[in-house]
Order: structure tokens, then sequence, then C-alpha cells
């Protein structure tokens, strides 16, 4: 049993980091743009959310809670926002390959994070180690009481309130997108640009907004990543990039539907994390075991090719730059 | 009354001259934006930035050749993806196709080294080639029979890969503990490539000339370049010509990630004669916009990887001299890109300002 | 009182003027017909009017106040709404999200209070719309008819139709037109846009007409004639006739029996085809777009798979035997020594490769004969510039990629490579969509002359006119079914068009009238 709650808890916190790249990334793609650019502005998140946090409580002897996690997350969400901008700028603005730009902010963000994630220390005039640990506790404070309150309590309420703004901003996404009327200009513009405007809707402001905000959210992967997963410091290990990835293959599991990617999250953490569980694996072996969730998201995406309904099938207009005087 | 301020026109046909021009000014514009970058991150003067670059990047004999190095990985890599690109199947499976490469190369060198140099080159050049070749085979697959997404497949092919390293590596973790491979055949240099005219890179030039030209041959002057270049149009088409798409795509794919890995096998026995998960180093991705930038011609994908491992070797200098990290180079690279890339815009369209721009 | 009046509109794409110094305009509550060739603007001119180019110079008037349509939403604004060719809808919205797109993005999404609007205006109009139907689910005329729900839903007084016809069967096309005086009689201004002579007189109140993107005149429909009209539409007197030589060897050539197709959505699109297709004929094909007539080529070509059972036999000119091509692959086909020709509807998507210049296209069914592993290009080379002469194609040389050419070079250049191939079967889907009048008649007349030499011509339309006066037998469609073979010479267009929606029970097999 306990190792089942561990497990569960491994899951939940694994999926959080996923599901905040995976909901920003439906987003997105609703508006037509493919954006390979996840992993990257998952890592202007994190490391801004850093960054800045580790200068604010360098720069005062008792730092505030809540003000340490207000700054983590408004500079990591205008980073990843800025992040977002520069895809969007190029592949709307300029209609450059929406894969190419992506790849590239990939490429850019993961540079950026790493850079002053090894140098920041250095930058600083400091010799310690990056630890913002404030701003870490703060993140993973849990509700009291209640966290501990049984196996339920364990299960459920044992977690840092990202866990929780993960699944509310997923289900608020779904609404917009499925119950109103400015998410269904949105998934118009996703759909076919070219009836959204001869419908009078501006297609690149839906677009820019759509994707600097998908970004945002994707960026609060970072955040928790750093802040929660790792407990505020910095590892140059690519972790986030391979997170970044699978919340990019999320999305296809989850055929473009946020409601989905909140189960669908968990889901990839318990495969990413059952090599831990299961006894009698050398070291050797679990590397091989570690495989589980890409292997499984391979099949999903195999299995996804095979369907052929409808209502399952990516935006019509994914990937395409839309130019209204192409004839 | 209010007009519209700013219209785009589609421009049909751009000089030769020009499109080289809006290039050049795209690179200066983003060497000098990466200057200022550098500039206000270590405080240097802008001038002494691209001296110290120079310097770090051709200073001497053995940094010229590190370039040269980098350089010809990235060639290799991009000459791999040219085909597969061209027919608009997005192989992002670089990554792995090299890794698996470098496994296989690693392999032979640790169990065959006793057959000797000759034999051994020829069978890691060959099942290196086999390796990347397979690890691209699955993709193809799926994506010819179901038109599978092949950009996340490819992409989740490398995560298997990396994985498939690292159970390689806690296998022959060399000294135990250490979590790394060693340098194989320390002493007698079993596998690596031999020192010519003064340098171990001077095969993976040749192998990498050779692979351009040929490249540029066939996917120019063959039968199969020009299936490609119609299955890349329109599958539609292609069918209609009586050309076997679902034959032509996995015959491609084969053949790119068969490059990739003998790119694998040139970053093992050519280079650094070890092999770790980060033995492919995210040139899978860079490759990638190497390709698509030159539109997949040899001499062009060539020069730009050059400029790249320009930017590499010259900012990790720098980096090194201010004890900052080595990452500074993937921020300069990301910056020279999202401005060559911003540039096309400027071949493909007009701008025309105001309404009266280009009346007679 | 002018609803609308043009002053001076010029519009130019590139190196293209799609419209040069427009200026007239349209009265209150009239139906009006633009009028004009393919390529002559109209389409362009009425997109400026909804917003969705803006004029390099002239201005728009509305009710006589000068106005600034700088997107669809200015339109909507004036009154202003048009029904596109393409239709602008989104395949998995329902009707009712389709109707509320791009309005009051702060309302509420009531998908029960919008189903009532719908009905509403479908009663005052008597339309049928399904609110919850999902547009991909809807047929073609369908569509059109949530298009003008939606441009009504918004308001609009006056609503512009561009080729609003080309899709739809005379049955059809007779409705619509009802609807369309209802709306006049309800006060509503009507621009439809189209290049059929016979609607024009039916329709409208006046024609408008554009000639290679200039304004020539404006005369009351009362006073003109097609032949008039066509004068000034081409600038020329044209002879309207279309030639029907009469061949009189004809042999059998093609005989395909109960044939089906399931398409990759698992719709059965070909039910039990049979039919016999004769050298020195022109077979139609007549049927409502989306009905079978692509998949039955494409089934004919081996380019899309056969249910079990069934057989297409070819009876080569000299040979004895027929031999069996169901099942097989182009190449197959070919190596088979069956010449057969395929001008495909999608012209750059499947018969041309669009980056490539006209010699390379030329290569692509016989790319295989060069030397080894390596293409030859002296051949096709020698071939582009004979049909670039032949046919006079307008392009700066034949390594232009043909994208960059007109509709009717592309064609040209299309439909000369297929007839070089010297084919015994010709094939083609919607020859001459988009095409000029002058560019048309050159089509039918390659058609008749390959027809002469003893060609089995299959000949896909749209026009029924056209196909009428082109053709030997028609062969009509129907939910992909053969609904009857009838003579070119005697059959009339209503039982075509009853043909083409209603399935006829035959008596005595392959009937005739």
């Amino acid at each position: 049993m306990n190792s089942f709650i561990t497990l569960f808890q491994a899951a939940i916190a694994f999926g959080t980091v996923i599901l905040f790249g995976c909901v920003g990334e439906i987003l997105t793609e609703r508006a037509g743009n493919l954006n390979l650019g996840v992993p990257g502005i998952m890592y202007l998140g994190g490391i801004a959310s850093l960054a800045s946090v580790f200068i604010y409580e360098g720069s005062t002897d008792s730092p505030s809670k809540i003000l340490c996690v207000i700054i983590a997350m408004v500079s990591a969400f205008i980073a990843s926002a800025l992040g977002g901008l520069i895809y969007a700028f190029l592949t709307i603005s300029l209609k450059a390959n929406q894969n190419v730009c992506g790849l590239t902010l990939t490429i850019f963000g993961g540079g950026v994070a790493n850079f002053f994630g090894g140098s920041l220390n250095t930058l600083a005039g400091r010799f310690e180690a990056v630890s913002v640990p404030v701003t870490s506790a703060a993140f993973r404070t849990n509700i009291p009481g209640i966290s501990n309150a049984g196996t339920i309590g364990k299960l459920f309420f044992s977690y840092g309130f990202m866990v929780y703004l993960a699944i509310a901003i997923a289900i608020i996404v779904h609404i917009f997108l499925h119950h109103t009327r400015r998410g269904l200009n949105l998934r118009t513009v996703g759909e076919s640009p070219q009836t959204a405007d001869a419908a009078g809707i501006n297609v690149d402001r839906n677009k820019y907004l759509a994707i600097c905000i998908g970004a945002g959210i994707s960026g609060f992967g970072g955040v928790y990543y750093v802040m929660d997963y790792i407990k505020g410091t910095w590892a140059n290990d690519g972790s986030i990039e391979k997170l970044g990835w699978l919340a990019v293959a999320l999305v296809i599991f989850t055929t473009w539907k946020s409601s989905h990617a909140v189960w669908g999250s968990y889901l990839f953490g318990l495969l990413y994390w059952m090599y831990y569980y299961i006894p009698g694996l050398t070291r050797r072996s679990q590397e091989l075991f570690k495989m589980l969730p890409y292997v499984v998201t391979l099949l999903v995406l195999i299995v996804n090719s095979l369907r052929s309904g409808k209502d399952k099938q990516p935006p019509k207009s994914l990937g395409l730059a839309y130019f209204r005087e192409e004839r | 009354m209010n007009e519209p301020l700013l219209r785009i026109v589609k421009n049909e046909a751009m000089s030769f001259k020009k499109k080289v021009l809006i290039r050049a000014v795209a690179v200066i514009l983003a060497l000098l934006v990466c200057g200022i970058v550098i500039t206000l991150i270590t405080g240097y003067n802008p001038v002494t930035v691209y001296v110290t670059m120079t310097q770090g990047a051709f200073g001497t004999k053995t940094r010229a050749w590190s370039t040269v190095k980098e350089m010809l990985m990235l060639s290799c890599i991009a000459i791999g993806l040219a085909p597969a690109f061209k027919m608009k199947f997005w192989n992002i499976g670089a990554e792995g196709q090299i890794l698996v490469g470098g496994i296989v190369s690693a392999g032979c060198m640790i169990y065959l080294a006793k057959i000797g140099n000759a034999g051994l080159f020829i069978l890691m050049f060959l099942l290196s080639a086999l390796a990347g070749a397979v690890w691209a085979f699955l993709p193809a697959l799926f994506k010819a029979k179901f038109n599978t997404n092949e950009t996340l497949f490819t992409l989740m092919m490398n995560y298997v890969a990396i994985q498939l390293t690292s159970y390689f590596v806690a296998k022959w973790e060399n000294p135990i503990g250490s979590n790394t491979v060693g340098v194989i055949n320390q002493s007698g240099h079993e596998g690596w490539f031999p020192k010519i005219c003064g340098s171990q890179y001077f095969i993976s030039l040749i192998m990498v000339l050779v692979l351009a030209v040929f490249m540029h041959i066939y996917l120019k002057y063959t039968k199969h370049g020009y299936e490609i270049a119609v299955v890349g149009e329109s599958e539609n088409t292609a069918r209609y010509a009586g050309i076997s798409v679902t034959k032509v795509v996995i015959r491609t794919v084969l053949l790119s990630g068969a490059i990739c890995g003998m790119a694998g096998f040139m970053a093992v026995a050519g280079a650094s004669h070890t092999i770790s998960t980060s033995t492919a180093g995210g040139r899978g991705f860079t490759a990638i916009i190497v390709a698509w930038l030159a539109k997949f011609d040899s001499a062009t994908m060539i020069l730009i990887s050059l400029l790249l491992a320009f930017l590499e070797s010259g900012s990790s200098e720098i980096a090194s001299k201010c004890h900052l990290n080595d990452f500074a180079s993937k921020i300069v690279i990301g910056i020279i890109l999202f401005f060559i890339l911003g540039s096309e815009f400027f071949i493909n369209y007009k701008l025309i300002v105001g309404k009266k721009g280009e009346k007679k | 009182m002018a609803a609308i009046t043009f002053e001076h509109i010029s519009k130019r794409f590139g190196s293209v003027n799609a419209n040069s110094d427009v200026s007239f305009s349209v009265n209150k509550g009239e139906i009006l017909a633009l009028l004009g060739e393919n390529g002559s603007g109209k389409t362009t001119l009425m997109n400026m009017l909804s917003g969705i180019y803006y004029p390099d110079e002239g201005r728009i008037l509305v009710d006589d106040k000068p106005v600034s349509i700088r997107g669809p939403r200015d339109a909507y604004a004036l009154g202003i709404g048009m029904v596109h060719q393409h239709f602008k809808l989104v395949d998995v919205f329902t009707a009712a999200e389709n109707l509320v797109v791009g309005l009051d993005p702060d309302k509420k999404l009531d998908r029960k209070a919008i189903a009532a609007d719908i009905k509403e205006i479908c009663d005052k109009y008597q339309f049928d719309v399904n609110p919850d139907k999902k547009v991909y689910d809807m047929s073609v005329s369908e569509k059109q008819t949530l298009e003008i729900v939606k441009v009504l839903y918004r308001g609009a007084n006056i609503l512009i139709l561009d080729e609003p016809t080309a899709v739809l069967t005379p049955q059809e096309t007779e409705r619509l037109f009802r609807v369309l005086r209802n709306m006049k009689q309800d006060g509503k201004t009507v621009i439809i846009i189209t290049h059929k002579l016979h609607e024009v007189l039916s329709i409208s109140d006046r024609v408008a007409i554009l000639r290679k993107g200039e304004y020539i005149e404006t005369v009351d429909t009362a006073d003109a004639t097609e032949e008039k009209l066509t004068e000034l539409m081409v600038g020329k007197k044209v002879d309207l006739e279309i030639e029907r030589p009469e061949v009189k060897d004809k042999k059998l050539r093609l005989e395909i029996r109960n044939i089906n197709c399931i398409n990759s959505e698992g719709v059965k699109i070909l039910k039990d085809i049979s039919f016999d297709v004769y050298g020195g004929e022109i077979l139609g094909i007549a049927g409502i777009s989306g009905n079978g007539q692509k998949e039955l080529l494409e089934a004919i070509a081996g380019l899309e798979q056969i249910e079990e059972g069934g057989s297409i036999k070819y009876h080569a000119p000299d040979a004895k035997e027929a031999v069996e091509m169901k099942g097989m692959t182009p190449r197959h086909i070919r190596e088979l020594g069956v010449h057969l020709s395929f001008v495909p509807e999608d012209r750059l998507g499947m018969g041309l490769v669009g980056s490539m210049g006209m010699t390379e296209n030329m290569m692509l069914k016989d790319y295989s004969k060069g030397r080894g592993v390596f293409t030859s290009k002296k051949a096709p080379r020698e071939l582009a510039e004979k049909i670039k002469e032949e046919l006079e194609v307008v392009t700066p040389g034949v390594t232009t990629p043909v994208r960059r050419l007109s509709g009717g070079n592309v064609q040209k250049v299309l439909v000369g490579r297929e007839i070089a191939a010297s084919p015994t079967v010709l094939m083609t889907a919607y020859a001459v969509r988009g095409l000029d009048i002058n560019t048309s008649y050159t089509i039918y007349h390659l058609l008749n002359e390959q027809k002469k030499k003893g060609v089995a011509v299959i000949y896909v339309g749209e026009d029924l006119d056209v196909l009428l006066a082109l053709c030997d037998r028609i062969l009509v469609l129907c939910g992909g079914q053969a609904n009857g073979i009838l003579d070119g010479h005697t059959a009339d267009k209503q039982e075509v068009g009853r043909r083409m929606s209603v399935i006829v029970e035959e008596k005595d097999g392959e009937g005739h009238e």
C-alpha cells in the first residue's frame, strides 16, 4: 500500500509537469500552430522563475513566501510568453515553417536556461550552488491537516498548489475552447483560417494570443519542475527537454482535448515511475524499463493513426501558414 | 479614410544576387545581435568578442580542426536528413539514429578489437549504417502504411535510443562506478580513425565530401531523386505517376537513417572514442534546420554548418574565458537561426508601405 | 437609389491586374448578375465588397456614402454578406456553431437559442437546416443553404453569391432561384456571380459584364440574348456551337462490370457499376459533385482500391483477347500495354507537380526511361517545347514551375502531355473547370480530335449544357450508382438532372428514354 501511495504521488508530480506543457500546447495547436518549441518554453519558464527568485532571495534576509511565489510565476509566464512571441512572430508574421521555428526555439530556450542555470552563481558573484530554499518550500506547502489524513489525504491532498492549478487550467481551457464563443472562434482559426477571416475574426491576433498564452501555460511546467519536482535547484541534465517532448506527444494522446490531458498526464507519470517499484531490476535493466513511457507513446501514436473518427483528428490547418491573398 | 498601412504581396521571382544579399544581411544582423548579447553578459566590447571568437575557432591548428570536426558532424547529419525532408518526411529522429550508430561502433571497438583495423573499419561502417537505418525503419513503415505522425514517432525513438545508450553505458562502464564508458582502446587505438595530414579528422572530411557529392547527384540526377521530389510535393501525384509511395518512403528514410548512423560512427571512431547519451548532443536537431535552410543543397549545407561550427567553438571559447558554461553557444546559434529563418520572408514576400507604394 | 457604387476600383496581384478602373452601380432591391469569363475579376471585385481584399485604387459607396471596408466585419456592419464559391464552413462544427462563428465573442455560446434563431429564418424563407448536424455530414446543397442562412443571420441586406449553381442539379438551381426571388420580394439586393448565360437570363434584372478585369457595360436582362452577352463577355463573336463529329466505326474498348469501392472513411462510394466504353465516342459522366465520379475514374486508372468481384476488361485495338486490368497499379496497367491517359480533377495536386517546370512534368509517367539509375531530360524537354508551341502555352520557359502559370495554361500542359502519350482511352475530369471560353473550346476541340482518331474518351463534366452538346452517351451517377445511360443526342436536361438526384428503376436493363 505504501509503495502504491508513493508511486501514485510520483506519477501525479511527474504528470503535473507535462500537464502544463500539454495544455499550453493544446491551446496553441487549436489555433493551427504546431509549436515544437514546448521544451524550450518550459526551459525558459523554469529558468526565469529560478533566476528571479534567486536574485530576490539573495537581496533580502527574510524573503516573503507569497512574494517569492508571485515573482516566480510572473517572471516565468513573461519569459515563456516571450519565447512564444518569437515563435509567433516568425511563423505568423514572417510565415516561416512552424516545425523548424519550434525546433529552433527549443535549442534557444535550452541554451538560455542551461547557460544561466550553470552560470547564475558566477554572474551574481556568489559561489554557493544555485538554490532557492524559501521559494521552493512555499511551492511545496500543502494543505495542513488533511494532507496526511489517511490514504485519501496522501493520495489527493499532499501536493503543492501547482498540482491543483494545473488541473484547474486544463478544465478552464476545455470550457473556453468548447463552451464559449471566443473558443469557437479560436478553433475556427485552427480549422480553417479562411473561414475565420471571412467571418470577421482577426486570424493573426487570435493566433498570437493563443500561442503566447499557451506558451505561458507551458512555461508553468518548467516552474513546477524546478520549484517543486527538484526542490528549487537546477540540473543541466536535459530532463526538462525530455518532459517537454512528452508533453507534445500527450497532445496527440488527448486528441486535442485538454479534459483528457489530466488523466493522460498522470498515466504517463505512472508509466515513467513504474520501474522504480518493480522489484528485482538491476541498474541496467532499469534503464531499459525507463523506455516504457516512450514506447507507450509510440503505441498510442500508432493506434491513433488507425482511428478514423472525424472528431479525433488534428485541427485541419495545423502547421500551415495563412496568407489571405494567396491565390 | 482609414486604410491599411502595410500590405504584403507575394514575390514571384527574385534574382539570385538579391537572395544572397538578403541572407547575408540577416547573418550580419544576427551576428551584431549576438555580439550585443555577449557584451551584455560578459562586459567585453563587441570587437573583442569577435576577435576572441575567431581565435577560439581558428586560432591554432588544433582549434581549427576541432571547428572543422564540428562542421563535419553537422554536415554529415544534414546530408543524411536532406532526402527525408525533401520528401516532407519530418525525421526528427537523427539524435537516436546517431546514437544507435554510435553504440554499434563502440560495441565493435570493444568486442572486435582483435580482427585488425581494416576489417574493423568496414564492419563498423556497415553496421552503424545498418543500425541507423533500422532505427529509421519503424517510423517509415508506420508512416507509409498507416500515415502515423512521423515527427513524434522519430522523436520518441530518440528517447528509446537514449535509454538504450544508458543501458550500454552501464554495461560497458569503465572504470566501474564512473557511469561513463571512458576512452575505448586507449592503448592500441583499435578502431580509431588514423591521423592523415596531421589530423584524425581528415578521414571524416573525405567521408563528408564524398557524401555531399553523392547526395547532390542522387537528389538531382537520379530516378530515385525524381521520385523523392514527386512524393514530397504530393502523394496523389506520385500514385498517379505509378510511383509506389510506400516503397519510396521506406527506401528514402532507410538511406537517411543509414547516413545518420554513419555520423554516429564518425563521432565515436573519428572523434570521441567513447559513447554517452550526449554523443549526439542536439546536433540531430540543429542539422534539421541546416538542411531546411539550405533547401537540401549539399554545398549550402556545408556552408551553414561551418557558420554554426564557428559560432559554437567561438562562443565556447568566450564562455570558458569568463568561467561561464558552454551552453552560451546554443543561445548564439538559436539567435542566428531565428534571423535566417525570418529572412526567408523577405525573399518570398514583398512589403508595401502605404497604398501608393509601388505605383507607376 | 444605388445600393452599391464602385468608383474606379483597381486591384493588382503581383504582376496581374485583377481589376482595373471598374465603375458601376447596383440598384436597391434588384438581382444583378455579374457576368464574366473565368479570370475576368468577378470574384476579386466581390471580395473587395465583402472585405476579403482591399482595393489598390478607387472607392466603394454603399447607399451613396463612401465607405472603407477593411475586413469582413466592416462588410457585415454595412449589411453586406457573401456566399463564397468555396464554402467558408468548418467541417467539424455543427450548423449552429458555424452560424455564430465570429459573432459577438462575449455572448454566451447558447446552442439552443441559436437553434431557435435558425428555425425562425428557415420558416421565413422555407429553408431546411438541422442545427445539430455536423457540416461533414451535409450534402453540397445543404452546405449552401447553411451559408445563405448564415449570411441572413448576420443581417445582410445585400447578398453576394459566387457561382452558386456550379454544384447544383437543375432542380436544386430552381429552388435556389425561388429563394432569391423571395429575398428580392423582401427588399434585399442580390448580386449573383456566374458565367452561365441561361441562368443570367432567367434570374437577373440587369447584367453587369466584366472582361479581363475591366468593366464593359450593364444591360437590362429584358434586352439581352445569349449571343449578345457572349460577345460582350469575350469581346468578339463566338460560335457557341460545340461540335459533335460522328464516328462510324465504334469499337468496344473498356468493359466495366460490377465495380464496388469503399473510400477511406468506410463509406461505399461506388455501388455495382457496369458500363461499356467505345473507341470513337465521348462518354459523358454526369452527377452532383461527390457522387462517385472521381472514384470511378480513379478506380479505372488503378488509383482506387476496388472491392472483391467485378471486372474491368480492356480490348486493345488489334488484340483478339481482352485483358483484365482490375486491381492493378497504374504502372502495371501501363506495362500491360494499355494506353490509358487521365486528366484528373486536381491538376496541380495529382496530374502535375507544381514546383517543377514543364520539362520535368513531362517525365512524370515515364521517368523510368532514362539510362540506368539516371533520369534523362532530353526527350521530355523536346516534348515540353513542342506542347508549349502547339497549344500556345504562356510561360516564361519550360523550366518555370508550372504552379506559376495561369489555370488555363496549367490545363494545356496537362492535357497536352496526356494526349502526347497517344492514348486509346482518355479520361478527363472537369477538364474545363475554371478555364476561359477560348481555352474551353480548345479543350473540346482536342477531345473531338481524339475521338475522331478512334480514342475512347470519358468526359466527366458539371455543365449539363456542355455534356449534352459534346457527348455521344451520358452515364448519370447518383449516390455512387449508375442511374442510366442516356443518348446525348436525344436526352433532355431535366431528365439528366432528375437522375442525378433520384434513382430511377429501369425495367429493361440499360434502357434509353
